[in-house]
């Protein structure tokens, strides 16, 4: 399947990207993302355990199964206010 | 009103809007950039955000603090690009009948926001770093994840 992922904040200078579409096994579930990026960038290994994950728009778990065509964004711990 | 702008805030504007002839309290919360963090001086500072997401998100915790104090309107606006220190990055405006639940409410939009709202703050210092704020692996509670 093909998701469209899009990094934010410390994520996108880890990866060095903004938005990509990307190719995975089909049945990848939200937390797969955050693997094939530590396959990328091995400091995403260490970012990983507070990373959110948010699928079309809304936060999901790690073991949410992904669709084809889904928005899959990366949420590192947020700072606004 | 729910908002993300990249021009400064109209504070006046935010309280107006919220303002109505049955409620008799207007609680405001207006988030304004420092010139340090953690002993290190801030030049300037810039907000990213996740733009449709944020504005969902806002949306949601404006319906959960309706839905558990009896408010007349609220108001969210937060400031995005690039802010020069001492300005308002976000204001939270909520009326209600009486004092306690405005209080109450715009404590916590303003707790909500901080944690849920995909918006993401980067810090440009005087040494000429430039650093994103807030939680790191070191500094964060472990979530799951990897």
């Amino acid at each position: 399947m093909t998701i469209r992922l899009r990094l934010f904040a410390v994520a996108k200078d880890l990866a060095g990207f903004h938005e990509k579409h990307i190719e995975l096994p089909d049945a990848s579930t939200a937390g797969d993302v955050l693997a094939h990026l530590a396959n990328i960038d091995s400091r995403f290994s260490r970012w990983g355990s507070c990373m959110r994950l948010a699928v079309n728009q809304e936060y999901v778990g790690p073991d949410h199964k992904l669709c084809h065509d889904d928005e899959v964004a990366v949420i590192p711990p947020v700072s606004g206010g | 009103m729910i908002q993300l702008t990249s021009l400064p805030i109209d504070i006046e504007a935010v309280i107006d809007c919220v303002k109505a002839p049955e409620t008799g309290a207007v609680d405001v919360f207006i988030g304004t950039t420092r010139d340090q963090t953690a002993g290190r001086k801030v030049t300037a500072l810039e907000y990213e955000t996740y733009e449709p997401m944020a504005l969902k998100v806002m949306e949601r915790v404006a319906g959960e603090a309706g839905g558990r104090w009896s408010l007349g309107r609220i108001a969210i606006v937060h400031r995005i690009g690039r802010l020069n220190v001492g300005e308002a990055s976000v204001i939270i405006a909520v009326s209600s009948a009486h004092r306690a639940e405005a209080f109450e409410a715009c404590r916590f939009l303003i707790d909500k926001l901080k944690q849920e709202v995909p918006i993401w703050k980067r810090e440009f210092f005087a040494d000429g770093s430039v650093e994103w704020s807030g939680q790191t692996p070191e500094s964060a509670p472990a979530r799951g994840g990897l």
